[in-house]
């Protein structure tokens, strides 16, 4: 939400890509901001106590972008094409914005598993998470790595938001139901996870898509949250990830 | 080398260390025995960062470090292997490795990097079988020398050594016992606590024994291992029924 709607607001002056690039970067030094003054001072704080911070933080965000931006709906053009265009592949008709989300989500997704397998920062980063103290040990900065962290996770979401907003729009609430259903997608793909968590995306759309047979569509929305439930209650290591692997995991 | 006067510290309200003054000097394998909840594990931390000294100071190589973080510490030249390992679990053990020598990246010392590679894959040969193996899924053993090897490749002055041979079978703590004096050999300092005490004062050079906070003896390896009550304490030997016998 926060990047789409500084991205809408400074393509009004300078050319779309610049603008995204621009958003995303200050989304990113939001981030940072938010962890330094919110979670660093915070002495080895639970997941919980983070998590209700940072739910507490996004609700401070949405009220300030209402009385930024009011509640009027915006959205970016489209990258190619315009909305009525579309591209035949191989017989279906779709919207070329759609194909950059795919890829786009492929590129980010690559980017991230290289950046935290093959790069010194990337496998900082999993150790501070595998082990923070054994990390310092190591002579890591911790503290640095959760607020790049932080960083790192705003940028994709403002990214995600800049690319998807032709489509769906963007709005000073519109980031809360896309926080639920991302959350339930990484949960489902198993945390810490991000190739399992396309799949999971995948899955969740189409359910989500399919369910307008069954149910009314106002149930739409609600459809991610049960999954959420039942996944946590049946199999809280995700659906692609063994329970072997759960022991293990990275966070 | 490392020079500590007077220090206390604990946790919260609890007091654990009590007026601990010791020292390291170069070149020497020290240890500090005692028993369960003695302090020992309290201490390292200490001394490596992790928990603040509240008062008293601690030297090493002549500068200050009571209350550096355990990052900045790492980088004068002293690293801990923790109690109970603390392996990278989901990560490989060259992973592992090479996140040990993160010190030596922001030194500009990357090129020696492939050497201490291969210098702690000599140590332990195991450890270069099982490069790509995930860090949780070893041994303990195994363990314990991959938490040795992420240590040594910082390329510490001091190491501290925290039971190294806590769970682990005779023939990996001789193992392990053996290496720690090649690493003397090899012109390292190290401070070994130790719950086994026969073993580790069959290799230190000198001895303290900590009892609730307090160092309540010192001296050469052999003084203590024959001292009486180090005997009756810590090796398990029972004086009193071999007099009667
Ligand atoms: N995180 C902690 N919070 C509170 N008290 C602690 C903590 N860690 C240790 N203690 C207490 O400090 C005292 C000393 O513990 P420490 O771990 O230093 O003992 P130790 O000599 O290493 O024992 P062991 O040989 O069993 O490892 C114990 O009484 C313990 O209960
Ligand atoms: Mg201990």
């Amino acid at each position: 939400m926060l990047g789409g709607m500084t991205a809408v607001t400074l393509n009004q002056f300078i050319p779309l890509p610049l603008a995204i690039l621009a958003a995303v970067v200050i989304t990113m030094i939001v981030g940072a901001i938010i962890e330094i003054v919110f979670i660093r001072w915070l002495h080895k704080p639970s997941v919980l106590r983070m998590v209700i911070i940072t739910i507490g933080i996004s609700i401070l965000i949405r009220e300030t972008a209402l009385h930024i931006w009011g509640e009027s709906v915006r959205a970016l053009p489209y990258f190619t094409g315009s909305s009525v265009s579309s591209i035949n592949l191989g017989g279906v008709y779709i919207s070329s914005q759609i194909l950059w989300v795919v890829g786009i989500g492929a590129l980010v997704v690559a980017a991230l598993t290289a950046f935290f397998n093959l790069t010194m920062l990337g496998r900082q980063m999993r150790a501070c998470s595998a082990n923070r103290d054994a990390a310092r040990l190591c002579g890591i900065n911790a503290g640095n790595m959760v607020t790049l962290s932080f960083m790192v996770s705003a940028a994709i979401g403002a990214l995600g938001g800049c690319i998807i907003c032709p489509i769906t729009y963007v709005q000073y609430d519109s980031g809360t139901p896309l926080a639920i259903k991302g959350f339930t997608v990484a949960i489902l793909g198993g945390l810490g996870n991000s190739t399992a968590a396309v799949g999971a995306g995948m899955i969740l759309g189409i359910l989500e898509s399919f369910s307008i047979w069954v149910l009314p569509t106002a149930y739409k929305e609600a459809i991610s949250i049960a999954i959420l439930l039942a996944i946590l209650f049946v199999k809280p290591s995700g659906i692609f990830g063994s329970a072997e692997a759960a022991r293990l995991k990275e966070f | 080398m490392l020079r500590i006067k007077n220090v206390e510290s604990g946790y919260g309200r609890l007091k654990v260390l009590k007026k601990i003054t010791m020292h390291i000097g170069a070149g020497e394998i020290v240890t500090i025995i005692g028993a369960n909840g003695a302090g020992k594990t309290t201490l390292l931390r200490t001394v490596s960062g992790l928990i603040p000294a509240r008062s008293g100071e601690i030297l090493f190589d002549m500068m200050e470090i009571g209350t550096l973080p355990p990052e900045k510490i790492v980088f004068l030249g002293c690293s801990l292997v923790p109690e109970g390992r603390q392996v990278f679990a989901p990560m490989t053990v060259k992973e592992n490795i090479l996140l040990g020598a993160y010190p030596q990246y922001r030194r500009k010392r990357g090129d020696q990097i492939r050497d201490d590679l291969d210098r702690v894959y000599g140590l332990f040969p195991r450890l270069k079988e099982r490069e790509r193996q995930l860090a949780g899924t070893l041994s303990g053993g195994e363990q314990q020398m991959l938490a040795i090897a992420r240590a040594l490749m910082a390329r510490p002055k001091l190491i501290m050594m925290d039971e190294p041979s806590m769970g682990l079978a005779p023939l990996v703590i001789k193992d392990i016992f053996t290496i720690v004096t090649r690493l003397r050999g090899e012109g390292s300092t190290v401070l070994l606590v130790e719950q086994n005490a026969k073993a580790a004062l069959g290799i230190a050079d000198r001895g303290y024994v900590l009892e609730t906070g307090r160092i309540i003896m010192q001296g050469t390896a052999e003084d203590l291992l024959s001292n009486r009550e180090v005997q009756r304490a810590y090796l398990g030997r029972d004086l009193d029924a071999e007099g009667t016998m």
